[in-house]
């Protein structure tokens, strides 16, 4: 796809209007997203889903404040009365017009080999199908499944006062298989996601099978779950899903916007010694094909690979454009909107911490007693004290150096600041999980990876003594 | 007629031979005001409209459904709309229970949900009342380092929905809401509070209570410490309490227990809670914020008491999932705007009073944890096992008053469980911003992870 969405000429109008009233910056975004969506659930294809929303949002800057509307209307009309409605804080505006010049238009193509829109509904159906039957046959005490197929192809034409211009094409595809299975102590769930900005040809059927089998493995693994202790013990995590740790323990709190409005434990801490020096964090743009990759983010900044931690010691923050002009330095490639009616903020993309040099397996036999997470459900943090949680949807015990029982669901919860002292191991099998981050009521896609490694201890939030 | 039902109707005639059409139209103005150290860090205004249809064929098997949305009205997107639900549904597997919604003959309430106030009052009004949010918790303690976020925001909107089966219902709402983070901060240590107050229209908002709860609640957590693990009683708050009761709503959707996916499937006429349990879902009641003449199939709201001093009474259901169980709906299909179709769930949860006030709660539970904020719900707690599990910040219970502040704890136990273990249910019910309006509420039992 390559359409234009708004001329040249007219995003330069729009913007010298917004500029008008004596703002410092101003931006406009314009965005035309498709989805499409399906549901299986019973054995039945529910139903079939398909969208499509297209609209611009302006913002305008003047000195500390910033206006933002956004419009349906992607006329020449509609993007100006939205542009005088961003650009009503300057009240005091000198009037007139000011000239923007922008530069030649940086279009970046998606990398999709297959376009959502070139695959027949029935092949998509066929997937959803065979995942259904692969995950019913993974045993008797599978009682339902669900699987769900989505994509999205969304393009952006962002420009701003400064000269900025450009497009990008981002092609997202997500698979997720449900499982419950029934036992004699009641229903336990599996759940396992396939998500990355790639097309169709993501989604092969030994993907997608091993998904299937994976959530209902989960789900039956769990019928003989006992409840997850209480109390601190050392946790191994299983590469990939593990990373949310770090999202949760630390990449929120690295974001600008919490860090200049000190509501950040890791304010003034650049240059100090912040974790244990098997940690290096970095979160990356540019990982191809990873659910968090961006050619450019929704500033037109190319996304980047920006190094957080480097062997425990503070390097760096994420940054946007507002907060970075702030502090007279280049965004990070970080400034991330869910649409065009939003406003952009600083954002995670991949956030992954380098693998180390340890082996998986020794690192269990080397727990004499701990929990073994082979499966991170999803977390939350409160940046400002730094205390986390992070879910476990598929635990055990370590007793022995060896995995046993299997546990419940379970939150663990620390303080990031404490936690990321804790790592005294990390492997060599690094691997990336998708996942969904929310933030002040925005939600965007998000890459998180990690290798297998061990904290000392953290507090596992069970019931049992 | 309103104007949007009267353009919902209009595109019904576009329904084709052996097809069944349902147009959503939903569409609203918003004002967003947040406030940073005097001045208005963001302002933002904005209208949208959105549409949502579907279209329903019937086979041999039954029926077959497909939807689309588009975000705008324009000739063009409505179109496009239209051509895809009607692909969509040829891909669909043909079901027997699957319907739209038809008239069932129960009259709508007619509630007042709308104050022109909202789009009347000036933005220079609305701008000062951010503004002074702000400055009240900076002033409010000498403890307040930093207020994160004060904000003020509003929204008109209105919404029809229309059907070729007979549907046509229309509504209008308004909301107003402030809401503000504090940060507390004594000898290094911070933490946060954040308090609200919710209306239909500005006028309808207390900036008083909004400050006042987030210094109390950031300035009080100043000093805390993680408690030994214990085994004991927890106090919600109104709002905590809000959260667990919306969680076990869930579990009392018709869909999910037709599909075997909540464990009160089949234990309908049981006991499943202690009997201070009454747990009514009434969007009928004008005090709730959640109140509606009309459930998103466009049938009228209506009063279903769920849990009756601990017996469960009935599920809630939208068509399809009644038809599935045999019985019929609710009023309670719910959606995600225009872009899914319906599904059953609770709309506007309450439950019955108790006579306690939250002072005499503490009193006469003695020792235990007051729960005032929840981490982790969307990980730690699972609808379909019970399994439950979160992060807490509160306050320690000790000799009937609040003692020393907690953090980085967590309370776990089953849901099955903590409904049989309710103690108390609180008199002082607070008619939050959501679908469930809640009081303070003790629970024993529950296992409190700490050092």
């Amino acid at each position: 796809m390559s359409d234009t969405l708004v001329e040249r000429d007219v995003v330069q109008r729009v913007l010298n209007e917004s500029m008008g009233r004596g703002a410092d910056f101003a931006e406009v975004f314009v965005e035309d997203r498709r989805t499409a969506s399906a549901s299986l659930d019973q054995r039945r294809i529910q139903e079939l889903s398909s969208g499509r929303s297209r609209g611009a949002g302006v913002r305008v800057v003047v000195g500390e404040t910033t206006g933002f509307a956004h419009t349906a209307d992607l006329t020449e009309v509609g993007l100006l009365t939205a542009a005088r409605a961003a650009a009503s804080v300057a009240r005091e505006g000198g009037g007139g017009v000011r000239e923007v010049s922008l530069e030649n238009l940086r279009d970046y193509p998606s990398r999709a080999e297959v376009s959502p829109a070139d695959v027949p509904k029935a092949k998509k159906i066929e997937l959803m199908m065979r995942a259904d039957e692969v995950a019913r046959a993974s045993g008797d005490a599978i009682s339902q499944v669900q699987v769900g197929l989505s994509d999205s192809t969304r393009r952006f034409v962002v420009a701003n006062s400064e000269g900025v211009f450009a497009a990008d094409d981002q092609v997202r595809t997500r698979f997720a298989v449900s499982c419950v299975a029934n036992g004699d102590g009641g229903m336990q769930t599996g759940y396992r996601p396939l998500a990355a900005t790639r097309g169709f040809e993501y989604l092969t059927p030994e993907s997608i099978e091993e998904a299937a089998r994976g959530a209902a493995r989960q789900a039956m693994t769990k019928l003989s779950a006992r409840p997850a202790p209480s109390g601190d013990l050392p946790v191994v995590l299983a590469g990939g899903s593990g990373g949310i740790l770090f999202h949760e323990a630390c990449g929120h709190g690295l974001e600008a916007d919490a860090i200049l409005k000190q509501a950040s434990v890791y304010a003034g801490k650049v240059g100090q010694q912040v974790a244990s020096p098997l940690v290096t964090l970095v979160d990356d743009g540019t990982m191809t094909g990873e659910w968090g990759y961006l050619a450019v983010d929704d500033e037109g900044r190319p996304g980047a690979r920006n190094v957080l931690i480097e062997n425990g010691i503070l390097t760096d923050y994420m940054w946007d454009y507002l907060r970075a002009r702030k502090e007279g330095r280049d965004s990070s490639g970080n400034g991330r909107r869910q649409s065009y009616a939003h406003l952009p903020m600083v954002r995670m993309t991949n956030t992954y911490l380098l693998a180390g040099e340890a082996d998986a397996d020794e690192i269990v036999a080397q727990t004499p007693r701990g929990v073994y997470v082979a499966q991170l459900g999803g977390g939350q943090v409160n940046t400002a004290t730094g205390d986390f949680v992070f879910g476990a949807t598929a635990a055990f015990m370590i007793e022995n150096g060896r995995i046993t029982t299997p546990l419940r669901d379970c939150n663990l919860i620390g303080n990031g600041p404490e936690i990321l002292t804790r790592v005294d191991a990390v492997a060599t099998d690094f691997s990336t999980t998708p996942g969904t981050c929310g933030k002040d009521g925005q939600q965007v896609p998000v890459g998180c990876g990690q290798a297998t490694m061990r904290l000392s201890g953290i507090t596992i939030g069970g019931t049992a003594a | 007629m309103s104007e949007l039902l009267a353009k919902a109707q209009s595109l019904l005639e576009r329904v084709g031979a052996g097809e069944e059409m349902e147009v959503f139209i939903s569409r609203g103005v918003e004002t967003e005001v947040q406030a940073y150290q005097g001045e208005v860090e963001n302002l933002s205004s904005s209208a949208s409209a959105e549409i949502g249809i579907r279209i329903l064929i019937d086979g041999p098997q039954g029926a077959r459904v497909g939807t689309a949305y588009a975000g705008s009205l324009d000739e063009d997107a409505v179109a496009e709309a239209l051509f895809n639900a009607r692909d969509n549904a040829h891909f669909a597997t043909e079901d027997e229970f699957v319907a739209f919604a038809r008239p069932d003959g129960v009259a709508p309430v007619s509630l007042s949900l709308c104050d022109p106030a909202v789009t009347t009052t000036s933005m220079d009004v609305k701008v000062a009342m951010a503004i002074e949010l702000e400055a009240m918790v900076r002033g409010g303690d000498q403890r307040i380092r930093q207020v994160d976020a004060a904000n003020y925001s509003d929204y008109l909107a209105d919404a029809a929905i229309a059907s070729t089966t007979g549907i046509c219902a229309a509504l209008e709402r308004s909301g107003a809401y402030v809401s503000v983070e504090a940060i507390a901060s004594d000898g290094g240590e911070d933490q946060t509070g954040w308090g609200l107050s919710v209306g239909r229209a500005p006028g309808d908002l207390s900036l008083e209570t909004a400050a006042g709860d987030a210094i109390r609640r950031a300035t009080r957590m100043l000093g805390a410490v993680k408690p030994p693990s214990s085994k004991g009683i927890a106090v919600f708050d109104a709002r905590t309490a809000a959260t667990l009761w919306s969680i076990l709503g869930s579990a009392l959707s018709g869909d999910a227990v037709v599909r075997g996916r909540s464990f009160f499937a089949g234990r309908l006429g049981e006991v499943v809670a202690s009997p201070l349990v009454t747990l009514i879902d009434d969007p009928t009641d004008a005090r709730h914020f959640a109140a509606s003449p009309f459930d998103s199939e466009g049938l009228a709201s209506r009063r279903n008491e769920l849990i009756t001093q601990g017996r469960l009474q009935q599920f809630v259901y939208d068509t399809v999932s009644a038809r599935r169980a045999g019985t019929v709906s609710t009023g309670n299909a719910v959606r995600g705007g225009v872009s899914g179709s319906p599904s059953a769930g609770c709309r506007a949860l309450q439950l019955v009073s108790g006579d306690f006030d939250q002072d005499e709660i503490f009193r006469r539970v003695g020792n235990g944890v007051f729960v005032e904020s929840l981490t982790g719900v969307h990980s730690g707690v699972n609808p379909i096992s019970g399994d439950f599990s979160v992060g807490i910040t509160g306050l320690m219970i000790r000799d009937g008053v609040l003692a020393e502040p907690i953090r980085e704890v967590t309370i776990a136990s089953t849901l099955q469980r903590m409904l049989l273990d309710v103690m108390f249910v609180g008199n002082d019910v607070q008619w939050l911003p959501g679908t469930t309006a809640a009081q303070t509420l003790a629970i024993d039992g529950v296992s409190l992870s700490g050092s």
